[in-house]
């Protein structure tokens, strides 16, 4: 795959005093890679190409190298995504207790599909495997916050308090 | 009845700090052992007690420990939590650490103790927000009062531990393929041997336990392999923490005797089946389960019972399938899941399964063919034990398999009427 590199940005102060903690408790620069994507993403929302070279750069390692690891985790972002992410639940246990009527109703509120981002940026829609709280399907988190025994008529209360 | 691994957890109240956990015999353990065992002996108890590995492989604990070498020629060993628990269906370790996050702590230090291991992980899935908090608050308590860090309770002995927490990948649940991801790479399994136990991560000697399975430790040093053996009447030893999802009247979790039978697990504890649905089946373990189904009532649930009947206990967290959903839809659901989060490392799974995927929505879409079957049973040998690199494959063709020996009557109905009946 190839990488463009429209222009080198920095790592902040921040990020790097983040990421040398990481590093001191591995016995090489490049173990802390996926510490290091985590921190990123974290203050950047998601990592684009110039983030993911300085990074490789910062480790040691090749773009290439970085990438290869960055396009394995689900939870990597290789493209924005929106303030708010929602993560719903279409594993086994959800879609026995219809995430797909949940997933309905997002869809004709949000007007996008899972993958998508709203025009407003306020919302991305993803799918996600078992949150782990099968005996309270279905469920979905969105930004970081667990919402467990959902119905379709809760979504609306619930997403108004996303900005 | 005694429920040693949730008796400190109330759903009411927030987890115990260590002080109160203290008061509650809390860390009674670690004096224990530290202070009056070698290591040699710690491992010999837990393997007396006949426990086995709570992550679905149900491997005599002690046993696994047994392999490390002792002779020092490694002064670096790890021991690992493994808190990635994403198989689909199962919610058993969110419990255990978001309801008592030092018991599992306790557990670590006894058991590194035991291998003389001076770094610990805690492996914590992505989605477990709450836990992750609470396991840090836990781990800094723990380094105040002395029983992580440098010269533990005056011992001599050094353990560090350190919460990682995933970027969601459930093949991370493989302990080879864990390592790989501890270590900053692609999270593909490892060709064994070498075990982790000589070779693990960052090429030392390794330990990998389950939640479930660290949470047992104290009570086994506190009380003897005697006393785990006699909480259980049946084959294996201690309790197991059972759950139920599913159109059950009561979904949850309960701490039982091992080798309760799928009755009373769905009967009493789960209430039943809701109003208006009839049980057609289950997969006892987690979403890489055989079915059981209505003859399989009675059956034990222990690792040899559930075996004998042609499934596996696997993390003993119960879906079930009711006469409304789908048995097609629910088999294609697993289908998409395991082909989704195949590492790609090894052919047959990086293909089969897509391709048993699109089988099974092609059926659901009223596209099956008559010989659509054989093609689902010819992957279900090819990607079966012995033919792929790890137990993903195998573990996605589990459902399958058992899905066309019971169901076969529903992939009919569907190649037939060129429809899903339930649609
Ligand atoms: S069986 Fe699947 S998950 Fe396991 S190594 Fe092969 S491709 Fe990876
Ligand atoms: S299947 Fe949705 S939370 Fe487990």
């Amino acid at each position: 795959m190839k990488i463009n590199v429209m222009s080198p940005i920095l790592l902040t102060a921040e990020e790097k005093e983040e990421i040398d903690v990481e590093i001191g408790l591995v016995p090489y620069r490049k173990a802390a890679c996926i510490e290091a994507l985590k921190i990123v993403q974290h203050h950047r929302g998601w990592i684009s190409d110039e983030s993911l070279h300085t990074i490789a750069g910062y480790l040691e390692m090749s773009p290439e190298e970085l990438d290869s690891v960055a396009t394995f985790y689900n939870l990597v972002f290789r493209k924005p995504v929106g303030r708010n992410v929602i993560l719903l639940c279409d594993s086994i246990s959800c879609y026995v207790m219809g995430y797909e009527k949940i997933y309905e109703q997002l869809k004709a509120r949000l007007h996008i599909s899972f993958g998508e981002t709203t025009t407003d940026g306020r919302f991305t829609l993803l799918p996600n495997a078992c949150l782990g709280t099968c005996d309270h399907a279905p469920a979905c988190m969105i930004h970081h916050e667990l919402y467990r025994d959902l119905t379709a008529d809760q979504l609306d209360e619930i997403l108004d308090a996303y900005k | 009845m005694e429920t040693p691994l949730t008796r400190l957890i109330n759903s009411n109240r927030p987890a115990l700090n260590l002080k109160d956990y203290e008061r509650e015999g809390g860390y009674q353990s670690v004096h224990k052992a530290i202070k009056s065992m070698t290591p040699a002996e710690v491992t010999k108890l837990v393997q007396d007690s006949d426990l086995k590995g709570r992550g679905g492989a149900g491997f005599n604990t002690g046993m696994k420990w047994s392999f490390v070498p002792m002779n020092n020629t490694s002064p670096t060993k790890y021991l690992i939590a493994n808190a990635d628990e994403m198989e689909p269906g199962t919610f058993k370790d969110r419990l255990l650490l978001e309801g008592n996050p030092h018991q599992m702590i306790e557990g670590m230090i006894v058991s590194a103790f035991a291998i003389q291991a001076n770094i610990s992980y805690i492996f914590l899935r992505w989605a477990y927000k709450k836990a992750a908090r609470l396991l840090r608050h836990a781990i800094d308590e723990a380094y105040a009062a002395g029983y992580l860090g440098r010269d533990i309770l005056g011992s001599g002995y050094n353990l560090e531990m350190y919460l990682h927490t995933g970027v969601g990948r459930y093949i991370c649940g493989e302990e080879t393929a864990l390592l790989n991801a501890l270590e900053g790479k692609r999270a593909t399994p490892r060709t064994k041997p070498p075990f982790p136990q000589i070779s693990g991560l960052f090429g030392k000697p390794t330990i990998v336990n389950n939640v479930e399975t660290l949470c047992n430790i104290p009570h086994i040093i506190n009380n003897g392999a005697d006393w785990f053996k006699g909480l259980s009447p049946g084959s294996d030893a201690g309790t197991k923490l059972y759950g139920v999802s599913g159109r059950v009247n009561n979904p949850g979790l309960w701490e039982l005797p091992m080798g309760i039978t799928m009755r009373e697990l769905i009967e009493v504890h789960a209430g039943g089946m809701k109003n208006g649905y009839q049980f057609k089946g289950a997969l006892p373990g987690g979403a890489s389960t055989d079915f059981l189904v209505n003859k399989h009532m009675d059956v034990k649930l222990d690792f040899k019972s559930v075996a004998a009947a042609g499934s596996r206990l696997g993390t003993g967290t119960m879906i079930v399938l009711d006469d409304q959903t789908c048995p097609v839809g629910f088999v294609h659901n697993l289908e998409h899941f395991f082909a989704q989060e195949s590492c790609g490392w090894c052919t047959p799974c990086r293909e089969g399964l897509p391709w048993t995927e699109k089988i099974l929505l092609a059926m659901e879409n009223g596209k099956g063919r008559a010989e659509d079957l054989q093609l689902l049973d010819m992957h279900t040998k090819y990607l079966g034990p012995g033919n792929t690199f790890c137990a993903l494959a195998p573990g996605a063709m589990e459902p399958l398999q058992s899905a066309l020996k019971y169901f076969k009557e529903d992939f009919d109905k569907h190649i037939n009427e060129k429809k899903c009946p339930w649609r």
